[in-house]
């Protein structure tokens, strides 16, 4: 039996680590020349960390806005299969799903899928949920508004926040050889196409090395255990603290929604 | 104009997926190659953005203080450090190495 104050206290730290990230966001993304309302509109709108600092610096770069969004679009698809998870662990009516559907997230199935049963599962979710939302909108917002106060946002190294939040992201993917080869693979591909293709298509071009590598893999030796599913990464939507979540305990078990529910 | 577009797509768009997995029937989107490719998919795409607005202006390849950065923040992830610490010493190398006229 895990007490409410423990759940509620996971949740809060990873919500504010997360949640103080948005000043980056707000920062680069006025940097990246969008406005004030375009800058928080992503974040209450969007709301999921990383295909939003894809989207402001395809459109700094001046990408066609249909490219760039693609790229956001794909990058927040992963959030599809935490929904699959916390569907079965939170069991909200069909009512209720609409609304708590904008808050599937990274940092928000980390915490909800380490609970031990429903209802700290569903008091997880909100507290961290409604933590993130409010801080990560703050934070925008301060940062937005406060990268008018910086002048040129290069001169203070916040051009490299967009990039450091990736690999954040990243790196605790990197987990086993699959994963390093199509990241490898995509650098490549992203690298030796910038100068050849219209701004924007690079990256998603890079995708491609998802299924080559896959394909590479399914020739070499066919299915063994499919175990590479989607983790929840350590931090925005990816960040902050680690989630609590021990190796046994990721959605990548299958199980695991399941016995709960 | 145009960004006003990328942004109601991009926030359309991430909506619905996000919905889509709370609302889909369990077992729609859970056969193995489909999970495999979902979970490789943004790896593909962080390895490339990463790379991307580090290593070049956006077309060309570029070697300039940025890097540093993002090298001082990849040794942050190995030193399991916070995010924040992880993003803030990104931000702190490039401007400091810039500062020094990097």
């Amino acid at each position: 039996m895990k007490p409410d104050s423990a759940v509620i206290r996971d949740a809060l730290g990873v919500g504010v680590a997360v949640g103080l990230s948005g000043f980056a966001f707000g920062v680069t993304s006025a940097g990246a020349g969008l406005d004030l309302l375009q800058t928080c509109a992503l974040s209450l709108l969007v709301f999921t960390g990383a295909s939003q600092f894809a989207l402001v610096g395809a459109l700094a770069a001046g990408g066609n806005p249909l490219t760039a969004a693609a790229g956001a679009f794909f990058l927040g698809a992963r959030n599809a299969f935490y929904g699959l998870r916390l569907s079965a662990v939170l069991g909200y009516r069909t009512a209720v799903k609409p609304f708590a559907a904008h808050w599937v997230i990274d940092e928000t199935t980390a915490v909800t899928l380490a609970q031990p049963d429903r209802r700290t599962a569903r008091l997880g979710f909100t507290v961290t949920g409604l933590t993130l939302y409010v801080l990560w909108n703050l934070t925008t917002l301060l940062g937005a508004l406060g990268a008018g106060a910086l002048g040129d946002t290069d001169a203070w190294g916040l051009d490299a926040a967009g990039p450091a939040v990736f690999l954040a992201l990243l790196a605790p993917k990197l987990t086993t050889a699959v994963e390093r080869s199509t990241a490898g693979l995509a650098v490549v591909l992203v690298m030796v196409t910038l100068p050849l293709l219209p701004t924007g298509v690079p990256v998603l071009l890079s995708a491609l090395a998802a299924p080559a590598v896959l394909l590479g893999q399914g020739w070499r030796g066919r299915t063994r255990e499919a175990d590479g599913t989607e983790r929840p990464a350590t931090g925005p939507d990816g960040t902050g603290t680690p989630p609590p979540l021990q190796d046994g305990a990721t959605p990548t078990d299958r199980t695991t929604g399941e016995d709960r529910a | 104009m145009n960004v006003w577009i990328a942004i109601a797509a991009t926030a359309v768009g991430c909506y619905l997926v996000k919905y889509l997995g709370l609302a889909a029937p369990a077992g729609v989107l859970e056969r193995p190659l489909v999970k495999r490719l979902a979970a490789l998919l943004p790896v593909a795409l962080l390895a490339a953005l990463t790379a991307q607005q580090t290593l070049s202006d956006g077309r060309y390849p570029v070697l300039d203080a940025r890097a540093a950065g993002v090298a001082a923040a990849a040794l942050a992830l190995v030193l399991r450090a916070p995010f924040l610490l992880v993003v803030a010493g990104a931000v702190v190398v490039t401007a400091g190495v810039r500062a020094l006229g990097g």
